[in-house]
């Protein structure tokens, strides 16, 4: 009320300075888009010329890497700021901008973009009281990618849902560290959607949650113990060097050099390490995340998504260009110009109906890991919150990264995992108490 | 000497800094103030255009009883005492040496002025990729070929890497500055002592070193400004884990990662109050030198 | 002036110097190296110093993914004038309190060091409501005014220090002559101060280009500069030693270049009333 806007009206004096500053640049015509500098989206980046020749609308790309990207996009949806046109989202940050009303709704896309051919747990995933918020660009669930050769070696043969007691005891037979070879890779370092994106999918399978039904922190409960407990243990035993702080690109490209001999991990790696940059394409195997016989497996939901913020000014235009990235047709055109194995996978029910798609090694798997993931069920006892490896409050982010940096040191050994765990119950109870459950 | 008319006139061009500096410093802190004893969750729906709860001491009383705050305050001043030691004393060295007579002075002076060039990012990627990975960075290779087990710098090490990291950035700028400082000192006053025999030690205790002070008292004061707020450098290695939180990076992460304005708020004026102890500690010693 | 030296202890300097430059400058030389690698020879075991095949291609990519030349010319105007603006400010504030010091120069000379305390996170929220209302987010204007605001305390500073070594006599002189305040600054003050200002733009110069979090907060696709350029290749998937050397040497090359001509000036002024 007014005495804010008095405030905020004193700090006009700043503009002195900055005098005839705000002059609106016409942009009828460019859309500002913010995305992650993963490799799909580079990939789009790449067919804008595309799009803009089609439509005559002109696209500005702001690539970040995926901290910064969060950090910019949040900041500036919260302040309706309106610096984008368009934002790469997940499925965390959806729902809970979507229900506050901060995102236009994609209840009126084409009728030949087909909004029903999207994957039907990425559209729940997306959307909030069954309105979709984001067309999903990407889809992906976590797997098992595995060395056949090395696992040929080791005597042993990957069960199509392997549990984790055989993950460890594979990984101990074929760690080998004089060739510099490390039985397994996962993912230790800090950050929500890093380390702790696994740890959380991991302990879905061990039995723990997040919270119990009245949002109370759980992790002074045995199954997170025993989740933290083995993940050491097997990393300690069989994984690589200073595994607290590798997240996925510092465990691809150790698979890639040939030096891991299972990753678990998203999806979509599974076309990178079968691709040009890996050194061990040609024997790569796929199998379900793994389990403890409970009815979980350790494997996680995620899209990044395209959305469109509800401050621009050119939401048709946005809509416009969500329908071209996001549709069949460029599926097909990336499949014809680099092949089925490089489209943007796990977004349409389509795609796993094409037999040329379906060709691809990994598809089956990708498909089975995606359906096999339940975010509206995620762990073994009843939780009061939605998703798989994190729970779409407001308040996750910020206690997850600060939880999942206690375990990165567990990881380093400079506390142990008790010390972790019951740090994480502080910090978890304090911060949900700050914010009023 | 200064006239009437000269001190009004010296007023008036002293004005634009002062009002501009003032408005820097009131406005941001002034709202920094008025969200600490609010409750502003901006991902609750909370906007400060419907008005925010007041919630009185509530913020400032979470901040510091959070079980991360003294660690991370401990975290500050280890990173900005351990840079300081550092830089200074290979500072002091270096500027020795590169006062001495040689061939290729001036190479070798931007060889080492070099690292203050490149962005805290830049130098943060590089050494954490490029250096400190544990499988290829080059320190695990350089371990490797002597048959030691390489060390995960940023997980095991993580406070000593930092340093190591911002030391490189700075030590250049310390080094200019006791440099310059050096090559005004009176050569021949060295020269006598030399003369008489003292050894290299006690001209550097007795001639060089009190010569220095003022130089360093400048370095420490400079640096401690831009180190007490160092950020880029944590977020590129660590993200903060590993105890590298400093009092910052906890700020960052109310307000970034946990969308908690009122309680980062909050933190940052504790931020404010630890910079002026810091501040007048330092102002102690500097105003002392700082006198004609 | 010149000490005399063996010519033994001479080589010893030399000889240690030089290494002691070159492990210093070893990181830089590695990072522009290792960008004319391929990315599996980026990694290579053991690592190639020289003997490998050297190539552009990760300069290509990275230009083909963004637009360099954009985010360098925002860097240099958003540097370039924030620095300016910062100088002229600066100059009469500086110059009032080395000629006509009161008893509160010092305090406000230290009051104005202090402002930089501010921790910039605790302050973003504040700071881009306000650049909302004014409309200046994403707008090099925006940035060149909260630089320059940034940098202000530490130009006053050095401006200070420099003007107090002129020795007042000749501005007294001056004085006599019946030369106006105006004519006084412009004519006998500047010129000597030229050398101290030089320094000032340069060190201010520095510090604007490499500041990483304002200009990666307040802005977008318009205004960004090359904290955000580099901002985009820092842990992308894959093999990327060779593409973020890449980028990082061309995010760093003008500074690098500008640094090293500008050395002896640096080094002359580079004293913030160190010496005496």
């Amino acid at each position: 009320m007014s005495t804010k806007r008095m405030l905020l009206g004193a700090t006009a004096g700043l503009g002195l300075v900055v005098g005839l500053a705000s002059a609106v640049a016409a942009q009828d015509t460019t859309l500002t888009i913010a995305t992650v500098n993963n490799g799909d989206m580079i990939r789009m980046q790449g067919y804008t010329d595309d799009f803009t020749a089609e439509t005559g609308i002109a696209v500005e790309w702001v690539t970040l890497e995926e901290n910064v990207l969060r950090q910019r996009v949040t900041t500036d949806i919260t302040t309706n700021g309106g610096q984008f046109d368009i934002m790469t989202i997940g499925m965390y940050e959806t729902p809970i901008w979507g229900a506050n009303g901060w995102l236009v709704p994609l209840d009126d896309l084409s009728a030949e973009y087909n909004a029903a051919d999207i994957l039907p747990a990425m559209a729940g995933g997306l959307s909030h009281d069954g309105t979709l918020y984001a067309a999903p660009f990407y889809g992906e669930s976590s797997m098992i990618m595995y060395r056949t050769d090395l696992m040929e070696a080791a005597g042993l043969e990957m069960p199509a849902s392997p549990t984790w007691d055989f993950i460890a005891e594979a990984a101990a037979a074929m760690t080998d560290r004089d060739a510099d070879i490390n039985g397994v890779c996962l993912r230790g370092k800090a950050g929500w959607g890093e380390g702790g994106a696994f740890i959380t999918a991991m302990s879905n399978s061990f039995g723990a949650r997040w919270f119990d039904e009245d949002w109370n922190a759980q992790f002074d409960t045995e199954a997170w113990a025993n989740t933290v407990n083995f993940f050491k243990n097997m990393m300690d035993a069989s994984g690589p060097a200073g595994y607290a702080t590798n997240g996925f690109n510092e465990n691809l490209s150790l698979f890639n050099q040939g030096k891991c001999g299972m990753w678990i991990d998203a999806t979509v790696a599974a076309s990178f390490v079968t691709g040009a940059d890996s050194t061990v394409a040609d024997s790569v195997g796929f199998a379900l995340a793994p389990n403890n016989g409970l009815g979980k497996n350790a494997n996680w939901l995620w899209a990044w998504a395209l959305a469109i913020p509800a401050g621009t000014q050119q939401a048709d235009a946005a809509k416009q260009f969500i329908e071209w990235a996001t549709g069949t047709d460029y599926i097909e055109m990336v499949a014809a110009n680099e092949g089925w194995a490089n489209v943007p996978p796990g977004a349409r029910t389509s795609l796993y109906e094409n037999p040329n798609y379906m060709a691809v090694p990994f598809a089956q798997m990708t498909l089975d890991s995606i359906l096999s993931a339940d975010p509206t069920n995620p762990t073994v006892d009843p939780v009061p919150y939605v998703g798989v490896q994190f729970a779409a409050i407001p308040e996750f982010a910020g206690i997850a990264s600060e939880v999942s940096q206690e375990f990165s040191a567990a990881y380093a050994g400079q506390q142990t995992v008790e010390e972790a765990l019951a740090k994480a119950q502080a910090i978890t109870t304090e911060a949900m108490e700050a914010a009023g459950y | 000497m200064a006239t009437k008319a000269s001190r009004s006139a010296a007023r008036v061009m002293m004005a634009p800094a002062v009002i501009l500096l003032l408005g820097w410093m009131l406005v941001p802190l002034t709202l920094t103030l008025f969200f600490s004893f609010k409750k502003y969750l901006p991902l609750r729906g909370d906007k400060w255009q419907n008005g925010l709860e007041w919630v009185g001491f509530e913020n400032y009383s979470r901040f510091l009883s959070s079980s991360s705050f003294w660690p991370a305050v401990t975290t500050t001043l280890i990173i900005v005492l351990g840079v300081l030691i550092i830089t200074v004393c290979l500072g002091v060295l270096l500027a020795l040496l590169l006062d001495q007579p040689m061939w290729g002075q001036g190479v070798v002076r931007i060889l080492v002025i070099a690292p203050f060039f490149v962005m805290p990012t830049v130098s943060a990627l590089v050494w954490k990729n490029m250096f400190m990975d544990p499988t290829n960075g080059l320190f695990a290779h350089l371990w490797r070929f002597f048959g030691a087990e390489p060390v995960a710098w940023l997980s095991e090490a993580s406070l000593p890497s930092i340093v190591i990291i911002v030391s490189w950035q700075w030590l250049p700028f310390a080094t200019l500055i006791l440099l310059t400082a050096i090559q005004s000192l009176d050569s021949e006053q060295l020269e006598a002592a030399e003369m008489d025999g003292a050894p290299a030690l006690k001209r550097f205790a007795y001639i060089i070193l009190p010569h220095l002070g003022r130089a360093i008292t400048i370095v420490i004061l400079i640096q401690t400004i831009f180190l007490l707020s160092i950020f880029a450098e944590i977020f590129v290695t660590t993200g903060g884990a590993f105890g590298s939180r400093t009092l910052t990076y906890l700020i960052f992460q109310r307000v970034l990662e946990s969308q908690n304005i009122g309680l980062g708020s909050a933190g940052g004026v504790y931020a404010i109050i630890l910079a002026n102890i810091v501040a007048i500690f330092l102002m102690r010693i500097v105003g002392k030198n700082l006198d004609t | 002036m010149a000490r005399s030296v063996t010519s033994q202890r001479k080589l010893i300097n030399t000889g240690l110097a030089w290494l002691i430059g070159l492990i210093i400058f070893f990181p830089i030389l590695w990072t522009i190296l290792t960008s004319f690698k391929t990315e599996a020879q980026a990694i290579n075991d053991p690592p190639i110093f020289l003997f490998f095949d050297w190539t552009l291609e990760n300069y290509a990519i990275v230009q083909e993914r963004s637009d360099y030349m954009r985010f360098l010319w925002n860097s240099v105007i958003i540097a370039g004038v924030s620095t300016l603006l910062g100088v002229m400010i600066a100059v009469p504030a500086a110059w009032s309190m080395a000629f006509v010091p009161s008893k509160r120069t010092k305090d406000i000379l230290l009051w104005m060091l202090s402002t930089k305390m501010l921790p910039a996170v605790g302050v973003l929220y504040p700071i881009y409501l306000i650049f909302i209302e004014l409309g200046i987010l994403d707008t090099r204007v925006g940035l060149i005014v909260v630089l320059m605001l940034v940098n202000l305390p530490i130009i006053v500073w050095m401006l200070y220090t420099y003007f107090k070594e002129i020795p007042g006599e000749i501005l007294e002189a001056a004085r006599m002559d019946g030369a106006s305040l105006r004519s006084e600054i412009l004519y006998v003050l500047t010129p000597m101060a030229v050398p101290g200002i030089a320094s000032t733009l340069l060190l201010n110069f520095i510090l604007a280009w490499n500041e990483a979090f304002w200009t990666l907060n307040l802005t977008a696709a318009n205004a960004a500069p090359l904290t955000a350029f580099i901002a985009s290749y820092s842990s992308p998937e894959g093999l990327f030693y060779a593409k973020l050397s890449a980028a990082s040497t061309m995010a760093i090359a003008p500074i690098l270049i500008l640094g090293w001509f500008s050395q002896k000036q640096l080094v002359r002024g580079l004293t913030f009333g160190a010496v005496k």
